[in-house]
């Protein structure tokens, strides 16, 4: 824990933000967007707009894996699941969310087998602990969650366990920055690039950005320190008007990423030719599917899945949100119709999801900031 | 679990169509059921949601409360089922200023326990009994198939007689009361998520069942009517104690997140899972608020009491944001501290 505590000193925090105020030109008003929803959650969390200059406005990304998830996936999901047998697995963070019957929560309060796991390899022990069911994995996530589903569908395939599957809705997030760029109302100077999908895919991937797009990007840890400092790089580029790939996570990301991560996530899986994600609409290649040589362990071809498309409820707008087009209180729907309790978007269920960190940490202290200061 | 007695803020309403494991995990959604569907079917007056009933025969005035245990496992670091049935309704009562003096017990065995699990228990619910002081003196066995029970569930009922010179009263919380909390926080809940085995992960830590009677005994003769809001932050943890306060209280209450006492243990899970040790529950903990001019004499009490060395004073009650609670940080930022939502650890009590 001593290792987290230095990214969380208090003076090193003020000095960094001291710094910060430093390098902004006060004439300029600065769209720095963090790809990245452990990000997001981690600047609602620590409260870091409060120690940031008015003019630096954090547009949050796209980088929450639920959140990006349409509900037609969720839908397929468990309606493999209501067949006799099967157990539905999944990591807590999509137990809350909605689909066009209920979470698989929901679900699970009506009789349907669903199980919480912490790792893809916990389902697959849950597959041989149980011979005659069949056993679902739900993968969800970007390039950070993809090696571990990888690694463990090679390993079903050495044990030969057969009643294991992946449904795999995982996700890449270079398409994603893409078309976030691509679209016409959104302006941005910067961004904080994300720390865990990129100890897999290492920095060389953003390079597109900086040399295209003339946008910065640092790739950024998660304590307070961390990406203030990467604040810091992004106006010290902008400043001298460059535009860059750095690295600040340099104690857990390599330029190059890690190599036997990216040859489990070859060995397994190969790019959809498209995605669709929620509110984005579909994205080219932006996704992954099961390679043939694993076609048995893969879901979409082991049961009938029923391809479920849904639009989102209409007044919801979690797609102006995911782009960081709207700020989550500006979604017509926020607070009133959607809450952490009752999610009607998966922006609200997700820890990672803005909608979710916005409400949990923020929501109601911009009313009530009058004689704020900490207690004696 | 919390009894009902008298307050006054916007009822909640209870809309949902199905009882989930969210509504028994002691945040926002069990308070939704207990307010908006539960007290106005049963009580004549649904009115404050507190930790024990105050009832009145002639002169004399009773607490009463009554707490049921689903936790899985039964037996953990620290404790066991039988343990945390005792402690947990000698804190209730002692919570409402009230000294438990007898205890009523149902139990529901599920078909094939063993007769040592069983007696393992019986065993702990007497030894936890003698040490807090409470006579259990009847209750009630009832047994479900194989199947339709996990091992065994366990009720108590306590009564007890009102501490003098104390009045508990979310009302008389005043602007300027301080916040006081016994000790480290989040042990019990993150203890049962290890003990269940389904992480990898080690932790040196103990459930802290342990009846809180001392500590209010002790707070109480520092502070006398000094005190006047106590809790256990049981389920939901401190942040959900803290928001009823705010709420039931029409208050704000501030404190300092650096100030709460938390183990390595529970700040390293809770770091790796995403989970607040401000929402974790406790089993032996006290949250009061007492008058800022009595703040440091009750402090040194509570810190005299045997387990309440760690005790500190957290923050406070202001005036704004009403209903809400606020975290502080030691550089000067802050973030609104809201109810437990859903249930990341269910069955921990």
């Amino acid at each position: 824990m001593k290792f987290v505590d230095e990214f969380r000193e208090p003076e090193l925090i003020r000095k960094t933000a001291d710094e910060i105020r430093r390098l902004a030109d006060p004439k300029r008003h600065y769209r720095l967007m963090e790809v990245c929803g452990g990000h997001t959650h981690a600047i609602y969390r620590f409260g870091l707009k409060d120690v940031l200059p008015e003019n630096i406005e954090l547009i949050h990304g796209p980088g929450c894996p639920v959140c990006v998830l349409p509900m037609g996936r969720i839908d397929d999901g468990l309606a493999i699941a209501a067949q006799d047998d099967v157990i539905f697995a999944a990591f807590g963070d999509m137990m809350r969310v909605p689909g066009t019957t209920g979470s698989p929560l929901e679900h699970k309060a009506r009789g349907m087998d669903v199980r919480i796991v912490y790792s893809p390899m916990d389902a697959l022990k849950l597959a041989q602990a149980n011979p005659g069911r069949q056993v679902l994995f739900f993968a969800i996530g970007f390039e950070t969650t993809a090696p571990s589903t990888a690694l463990t569908l090679m390993r079903a395939r050495a044990l030969g366990v057969r009643n294991f599957s992946v449904f795999c809705n995982h996700v890449t997030i270079v398409p994603a920055i893409r078309a976030i760029l691509d679209s016409p109302d959104m302006r941005l100077d910067g961004f904080i690039g994300p720390g865990h999908v990129s100890t897999v895919i290492g920095c060389r991937p953003y390079e597109w950005i900086a040399r295209n797009e003339g946008r910065p990007i640092v790739v950024s840890g998660f304590e307070p320190v961390d990406i203030l400092q990467s604040i810091v790089m992004l106006l010290g580029q902008l400043q001298k008007h460059e535009a860059r790939v750095e690295n600040q996570y340099t104690r857990v990301v390599r330029w190059e990423g890690n190599a036997a991560a990216l040859k489990a996530m070859a060995e397994t899986f190969e790019l959809r030719p498209y995605f669709e994600w929620r509110g984005m609409g579909f994205i080219s290649q932006s996704a992954l599917r099961v390679r043939d040589s694993y076609a048995q362990w893969d879901a979409e071809r082991r049961f009938a899945v029923p391809g479920i498309r849904v639009t989102d409820p209409k007044a919801a707008q979690c797609g102006e949100v995911l782009k960081g087009v709207l700020k989550p209180a500006q979604c017509k729907l926020f607070g009133r119709e959607c809450t952490p309790e009752h999610p009607v978007g998966a922006l609200m269920v997700s820890s990672e999801g803005s909608c979710a960190a916005y409400y949990n940490y923020e929501h109601r202290k911009s009313v009530v900031m009058t004689d704020l200061g900490a207690p004696a | 679990m919390a009894t009902l007695t008298t307050f006054a803020a916007a009822k909640m309403r209870f809309k949902d169509l199905q009882i989930e494991m969210a509504h028994g995990a002691g945040g926002k959604a069990s308070r939704r059921l207990v307010e908006g569907l539960i007290a106005p079917i049963l009580l004549e007056s649904p009115d404050a949601l507190g930790d024990a009933a105050h009832v009145a025969f002639g002169d004399t005035r009773l607490a009463i409360t009554a707490d049921c245990f689903v936790v899985r496992p039964l037996r953990f670091p620290g404790g066991s089922i039988g343990e945390l049935a005792v402690n947990g309704t000698v804190n209730d009562l002692a919570v409402s200023g009230a000294r438990a003096e007898a205890l009523v017990t149902t139990f529901v065995l599920e078909a094939g326990l063993r007769r040592e699990v069983l007696e393992a228990e019986l065993r702990a619910m007497s030894a936890a009994a003698s040490r807090a002081g409470v006579r259990i003196v009847g209750g009630d066995t009832k047994v479900v198939e194989h199947g339709d029970a996990d091992g065994m569930y366990i009720s108590t009922t306590g009564i007890g007689r009102l501490l003098a010179d104390v009045v508990i009263d979310v009302r008389s919380v005043k602007p300027g009361d301080q916040v006081l909390l016994s000790g480290p926080v989040g042990d019990h809940g993150i203890t049962i998520l290890l003990a269940r085995g389904d992480l990898d992960l080690e932790a040196d830590l103990r459930s802290d069942t342990r009846s809180v009677l001392p500590l209010v005994e002790g707070l109480v003769a520092a502070a006398g009517r000094g005190v006047r809001w106590m809790r256990d932050p049981t389920r939901g943890g401190v942040a959900t104690t803290l928001n009823e306060l705010a709420r039931d209280g029409g208050c704000g209450v501030v404190i300092n997140e650096d100030d709460v006492p938390v183990h390595d243990g529970v700040r390293g899970a809770c770091e790796l899972l995403g989970l607040d040790p401000l929402h974790i529950a406790n089993e032996g903990q006290l949250v009061a608020v007492v008058a800022p001019e009595c703040a440091a004499e009750a402090l040194r009490a509570v810190r005299a009491v045997p387990g309440g060395e760690h005790a500190c004073v957290i923050g406070e009650v202001r005036a704004q944001p009403r209903g809400t609670v606020l975290a502080m940080t030691r550089y000067g930022a802050s973030r609104v501290l809201d109810m437990l939502v859903g249930d990341p650890l269910p069955r921990i009590c």
